[in-house]
């Protein structure tokens, strides 16, 4: 029954999800106005941006979900914080492809490195990528859950003081989101907050299927050990 | 004898005895700038370059002494021991950071005269550069002692700190080399940034040394 009740509300999430980022992309193509600067390529601003704000987001969360773990010991939290990590990593590789490219259309360059914002989230994509193998490293299950969940503490706490670090290294030529955002007329902003929305959606979406998956394939291999047990 | 200070000299003891880690950083931090005399082919270095090639240096050789900082535990059992004895366990956290402090200390005393030599005109900025490389230490040591942790308790062992501890160290090395590139200037040291790099080292120890003593407790429960 609760796993019934799961799946309709996982179903109306992805629903949700598919009308949400449609609507947000419509918006994006046919209402918004064209960039007078950049064009047509600054389309790729209603992916690239909302995709980054979505990955970082989803760190912190994780390290949210690693403090609980480590507080209570349930190891629900710690699969939490392992799929955020998880999903997070996958939008981070979306946010420095659609960054080169937007990179490659506005300054003519695949790569900046004297932009704070790219170098930052590289760096910061790094680091979370070093997590896999930590996981992995460790055999005995409820001591790689502790670990992991350290590493996601110590890595959530490193993702702001990193971005202020690589900021005050370089000059500024990234467009500020959070300043630029209101400075964007109603016209891009509104499009780009659906879009936000949108792809946060997607990321919950995500991170609830490989939950459930996760959760389905756990149950399956208890049963089926349960069946040659009996056997 | 507090707890802390036994550890601490403990540690310090058998570093002495047995000079495992102390020699083979100062011989790896002369070799590498060797390297880099050759691989640059310059007779002196200021600024970017001489901050570029110092501070990358210090910290790999640091990254020889963070390998090695908890062998001695896994071997001999001294987790066990400190799991058993009747004290607060981030004391364990707490001396082993303070040794890696000294040790990095100790290195520097030897490698960065020796940079000197090699490299520097003139050696003003580096009475400044001082406090820029503790604060630095003191940072190094708390991710460096947290990640050690995890990296000897797991199967990876010595590859699993530098892949980790890389990327974290990004902001002080940022901070370390952006204030060495005006401290090492050839025109004489300036001070233009001088206290946000301070600040930024001194906010980069201040949110690990935090995260260290509170999640330390985890790592050793068995």
């Amino acid at each position: 029954m609760a796993n019934a009740l799961n799946s309709i509300t996982l179903r109306r999430l992805a629903i949700a999800t598919v009308a949400v980022m449609a609507a947000g992309y419509a918006l994006a193509f046919f209402a918004a106005p064209e960039d007078a600067d950049q064009g047509f390529i600054q389309k790729i601003f209603y992916l690239h941006v909302p995709l980054a704000t979505v990955a970082l987001c989803g760190w912190i969360v994780a390290a949210i979900h690693a403090i609980r773990h480590l507080r209570t010991g349930d190891p629900k939290h710690d699969a939490r914080a392992y799929v955020s990590i998880h999903i997070s990593v996958i939008f981070g590789l979306a946010v420095l492809l659609t960054g080169a490219i937007w990179a490659k259309g506005a300054w003519g360059v695949w790569w900046e490195w004297k932009e704070p914002t790219l170098v930052s989230f590289l760096i910061v994509f790094l680091l979370y990528a070093t997590y896999y193998p930590l996981r992995y490293a460790i055999e005995d299950r409820d001591r790689q859950a502790r670990y992991a969940s350290v590493f996601a503490i110590t890595a959530g706490a490193f993702v702001p003081l990193n971005f202020l670090a690589v900021r005050l290294a370089q000059p500024l030529i990234h467009p500020r989101t959070f300043s630029s955002a209101g400075g964007l007329p109603d016209s891009m902003l509104w499009p780009f907050l659906v879009c936000l929305v949108g792809m946060a959606l997607l990321w919950t979406t995500l991170v609830w299927f490989e939950l459930d998956s996760k959760a389905a394939s756990g149950n399956l291999k208890r049963i089926r050990r349960a069946l040659e047990a009996t056997a | 004898m507090t707890a802390f200070g036994a550890l601490l000299r403990k540690d310090l003891r058998v570093e002495l005895r047995t000079l495992r880690s102390l020699p083979a950083m100062a011989l790896f931090a002369v070799s590498a700038f060797v390297i880099f005399r050759f691989g640059l082919d310059r007779e002196q270095l200021s600024g970017e370059l001489a901050a570029g090639v110092l501070v990358p240096t210090l910290l790999f050789a640091a990254l020889l002494a963070i390998n090695r900082l908890f062998v001695a535990e896994r071997e001999e059992g001294g987790f066990d021991l400190v799991r058993l004895a009747p004290v607060d366990r981030t004391v364990l956290f707490a001396a082993k950071a303070s040794a890696l402090v000294i040790y990095l200390v100790v290195l520097e005393l030897v490698a960065v005269p020796i940079f000197a030599l090699f490299f520097l005109d003139s050696a003003t900025g580096l009475l400044p550069f001082a406090l820029v490389l503790l604060l630095a230490d003191i940072g190094l040591a708390a991710t460096g002692t947290l990640i050690s942790t995890i990296a000897t308790m797991s199967s990876a062992r010595d590859l699993l700190a530098p892949l980790i501890l890389l990327p974290l160290l990004i902001p002080l090395v940022i901070a370390a080399a952006g204030a060495g590139e005006h401290l090492l200037a050839a025109d004489g040291p300036d001070y233009g940034r001088f206290g946000t790099w301070l600040g930024l080292l001194g906010l980069y120890d201040l949110i690990f040394l935090l995260v260290g003593y509170a999640t330390f407790d985890f790592l050793l429960d068995d």
